[in-house]
């Protein structure tokens, strides 16, 4: 394989295109609700309408608004000319199609009509998105590699391997100021240019997509929808550091993400772009999979590791940190899916094009989950420092009928609630981390007045207990207390003297904890008590406090809801 | 072999770079609480009750696991530490059921030592008495899991000293366990080489001999330090 090679692949793949184009989301959020069976019937309509050379049936990624699925857009040109990448995606995009109502679509091809609803393509939701990561989501078809191509794939690990030098290549990830996407936002070159200058004949490079926050599922729609991406940028990461073996840690309960991965790296086999001297230069590099069990604690970096040799997945004191010494104790380059996928942009648009994407400390582009108590759900890219109001009332379009946002959670078990009233911080790693919560991988849940906080701290530090992984004594015995003392106030047993323990608790864990999930654990717990701290007083017993020691007289039963307004 | 200047609790020690900072504080006769921590076999940094405070570090290191550095300030003892390590002993009074006036260990067991020296006088979190089972299926030895401590001391010992790999944990969370071969009775372990060094190493009275009574279950902690250590004293030659 050389240039020469993809260009003609790539212009291949645009010749054959089509004066229309149908692109029916096959990711699992509209499989779920039989998009198969949706694309099965689109494709015999076309057929049965004799439109085969003038149409197009593509199985796409995600086309964001999963709320709505299946989802069908469908985008037509002039006759003549074809629906190119640019362009696409300007056509209707039809919501809730079933196998009955396909046909109808293909109708409208040539001038009928349809019952079924199609979604606004004006509406915030769509136009204040920004793709770098969703760029190719719901528009190239994930399990062909020519469709990646097509839309410039595998270019920029061409220029890496055979006009950038490893240190160019890792100098352009510093100067791009990509921050890791997997939680912690440690900057990405800064990590790159460790695991580069730590020498050793054998390196690896790890791609994390353990994804185990509730509510989260921006890595499992990167990888069902452009999972080359991901694979190019491991490989370009390889190059920087110097490693030639890649590990894509996924979880079992992502058949579909596994499945595209498969045929992702097969296809990239079979065309020499995974493998032995690849562009004809001197670098090799395989991906496997490992699947893991589903334990959220297996997505900690040295737990994750372990996981990898065989080992029972428990998180290890660093240092020493992978990029010393990581998997099989060699160096090993870890970062998150999302981080991955940012890769092969930057290289393409140039570090100086990123950067200008975003805030001042925290650049590009951040998936969410948007999920909850909110109208549209699904998946948003924004840049950084986007206020949080925009993307919940804007994009989202507030709480469903007509309820009030009261606060809306970030960073899943590790993160904590960012009550309405500071809606206008701009969502960036500092912002949110002054509020008391993390921008964490992604997951947003969105909370109206129904939500009764104390629930939700309660729910986390469930997850939490059920997966801490047992070794240390802090989290593994503390977070049963934890719950145990939530619980109770739930109850209405509790007293003051069980709020401060459970606030003692909160502190330990949270100073003594070995790995990040007993350290954060109480996050959930700390930042409801921070801004809603009446709602617990108001669960305590009815003679825990003096008269009036909770400024009540009466304990109220639903708790006041939140002022809407800016801060 | 590089030495390594540093204070502890304002103390001027000096110690090998490849000293962790519990070995060099009892070189020194300062004594830090440990119970995950077994001499001879490699740390896990697992009970958390080693936590020291370094200045400028804002997190707290485990002793056990922390190599020591040029000019570390180390404090091994504040109100601070005090007070987390008690919460630690709590956590474990309250998690299984550990009743010493009817444990085999009673008066030779670290929990409870640890329990004294550290002034934890009362337990404020509810007790779970959990129903864990007691494996007497062994001919010689016998494990209450109620006792148990996760401590894995005794899976390091059987996979790092003894080489039996019988030893191992299963579950995780408050469920998780210390289990024989695949999780099957003991005495039906085809991989048990009967040594002890298991019951030898184990800190609380989870791990016994067979046949012992009510604080009867003395260790000889002696002999275990023998094995692990003998090797590298070249001690085998006599
Ligand atoms: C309990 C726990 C769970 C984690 N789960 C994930 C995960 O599912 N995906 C992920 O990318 N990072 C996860 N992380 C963060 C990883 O340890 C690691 O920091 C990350 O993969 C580094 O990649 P990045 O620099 O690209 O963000 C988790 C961390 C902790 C403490
Ligand atoms: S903090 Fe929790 S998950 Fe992490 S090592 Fe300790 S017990 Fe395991
Ligand atoms: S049986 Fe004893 S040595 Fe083994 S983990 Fe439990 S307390 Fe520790
Ligand atoms: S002795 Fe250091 S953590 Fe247990």
């Amino acid at each position: 394989m050389v240039i020469d090679d993809l260009i003609e692949i790539a212009e291949k793949e645009k010749a054959a295109r089509k004066p229309c184009v149908v692109r029916c989301c096959m990711a699992a959020g509209c499989m779920s609700s039989n998009s198969q069976g949706v694309k099965e019937a689109l494709d015999r309509a076309v057929k049965a309408a004799g439109l085969e050379d003038r149409v197009e049936v593509r199985g796409v990624g995600c086309m964001k608004l999963c709320c709505q699925g299946p989802l069908v857009q469908i985008d037509q040109e002039a006759p003549g000319a074809t629906v190119e990448v640019q362009t696409i995606g300007k056509g209707p995009l039809y919501e809730k199609v079933t196998p009955e109502s396909a046909a109808s679509l293909i109708e409208t091809i040539k001038g009928g009509s349809t019952d079924v609803s199609a979604a606004d393509p004006q509406h915030p939701f769509f136009t204040q998105q920004f793709s770098i990561v969703l760029a190719n989501s719901g528009i190239v078809d994930p399990e062909r590699i020519e469709s990646y191509i097509a839309a410039e794939g595998y270019h920029a690990l061409h220029d890496v391997l055979r006009e950038m030098t490893p240190k160019e290549v890792v100098d352009a990830l510093i100067k791009s100021g990509l921050r890791g996407r997997g939680g912690a936002g440690y900057p990405t070159g800064l990590k790159w240019a460790t695991v580069a200058k730590t020498a050793s004949a054998q390196k690896y490079v790890i791609c994390n997509a353990d994804e185990g926050d509730p509510g989260a599922f921006m890595d499992r729609s990167v990888l069902e929808s452009d999972p080359h991406a991901v694979l190019e940028g491991m490989a370009i990461a390889a190059h920087a550091v110097g490693a030639s073996q890649g590990f894509i840690y996924v979880r079992a309960e992502y058949p579909l993400a596994i499945s595209r991965l498969q045929t992702a790296i097969k296809q990239a086999k079979q065309l020499g772009l995974l493998g032995s001297g690849i562009f004809e230069s001197p670098f090799n590099f395989s991906i496997d999979l490992r699947i893991g069990a589903g334990a959220f604690v297996c997505g900690e970096e040295t737990a994750l590791m372990a996981s990898v040799e065989g080992k029972r997945g428990t998180p290890r004191p660093r240092p020493p940190f992978p990029a010393e010494s990581g998997l099989y104790n060699s160096p090993t380059l870890i970062n998150n899916v999302e981080t991955f996928a940012n890769v092969p942009a930057i290289i393409r648009k140039g570090a100086d094009w990123f950067a200008g994407i975003g805030t001042e400390k925290s650049k590009g582009t951040k998936v969410f989950a948007l999920a909850g108590k909110i109208t549209n759900t699904g998946l948003i890219e924004v840049p950084m420092g986007t206020p949080l109001r925009k993307i919940v009332e804007e994009m989202g379009g507030g709480a469903p009928d007509g309820g009030t946002i009261k606060a809306v959670q970030t960073g899943g078990p590790s993160g904590g609630c960012i009550p309405a009233a500071a809606l206008d911080t701009p969502v960036d790693y500092d912002s949110l981390t002054k509020l008391g919560s993390i921008m964490g991988s992604g997951g947003m849940i969105v909370m109206d007045e129904t939500t009764r906080m104390v629930d939700v701290a309660r729910f986390f530090m469930e997850f939490c207990m059920d997966e801490s992984c047992g070794k240390c004594i802090p989290c593994r015995a503390g977070t049963v207390q934890m719950h145990h003392l939530l619980a109770k106030i739930l109850e209405r047993k509790a007293t003051l003297r069980d709020l401060q323990k459970l606030e003692e608790l909160c502190d330990m864990v949270r100073s003594t904890s070995l790995c990040g999930l007993g350290q954060t654990a109480p996050n959930p717990v700390l930042s409801t008590l921070r801004y809603f701290r009446q709602e617990y007083l108001d669960l305590l017993r009815e003679d825990a406090l003096g008269p009036g020691a909770n400024g009540h007289s009466s304990r109220t039963t639903t708790p006041a809801p939140q002022p809407a307004g800016g801060n | 072999m590089a030495a390594r200047t540093f204070t502890i609790d304002g103390k001027h020690v000096s110690a090998d770079e490849s000293a962790t900072i519990l070995e060099a504080a009892s070189e020194v006769g300062i004594t830090i609480p440990t119970l995950c921590h077994l001499d001879g076999v490699y740390d896990v940094g697992a009970c958390r009750l080693c936590l020291v405070e370094v200045t400028g570090v804002p997190k707290l290191l485990p002793a056990c696991t922390t190599r020591v550095a040029e000019g570390m300030d180390i404090n091994t003892d504040s109100e601070r530490l005090r007070k987390y390590r008690r919460m630690t002993l709590e956590l474990l009074f309250a998690e299984r059921n550990h009743v010493c006036a009817v444990c085999v260990a009673n008066s030779h067991c670290e929990l409870q030592t640890l329990a004294y020296t550290l002034g934890m006088d009362h337990v404020r979190y509810e007790y779970t008495f959990p129903r864990w089972p007691v494996d007497n299926t062994h001919s010689l030895f016998g494990m209450d899991h109620n006792r148990c401590i996760m401590c894995t001391r005794c899976v390091r010992v059987c996979w790092h000293i003894e080489g039996a790999g019988t030893k191992n944990v299963s579950g995780r969370g408050a469920r998780s366990q210390v289990i024989s071969d695949l999780n099957q009775p003991w005495g039906t372990s085809e991989t048990c080489t009967r040594c002890g060094k298991c019951v030898m190493s184990c800190p609380t009275g989870a791990l016994f001999a067979k046949g012992v009574t009510v604080s009867e279950m003395e260790r000889d902690r002696t002999k275990l330090e023998f094995i692990v250590t003998a090797r590298e004293k070249k001690q085998w030659i006599a």
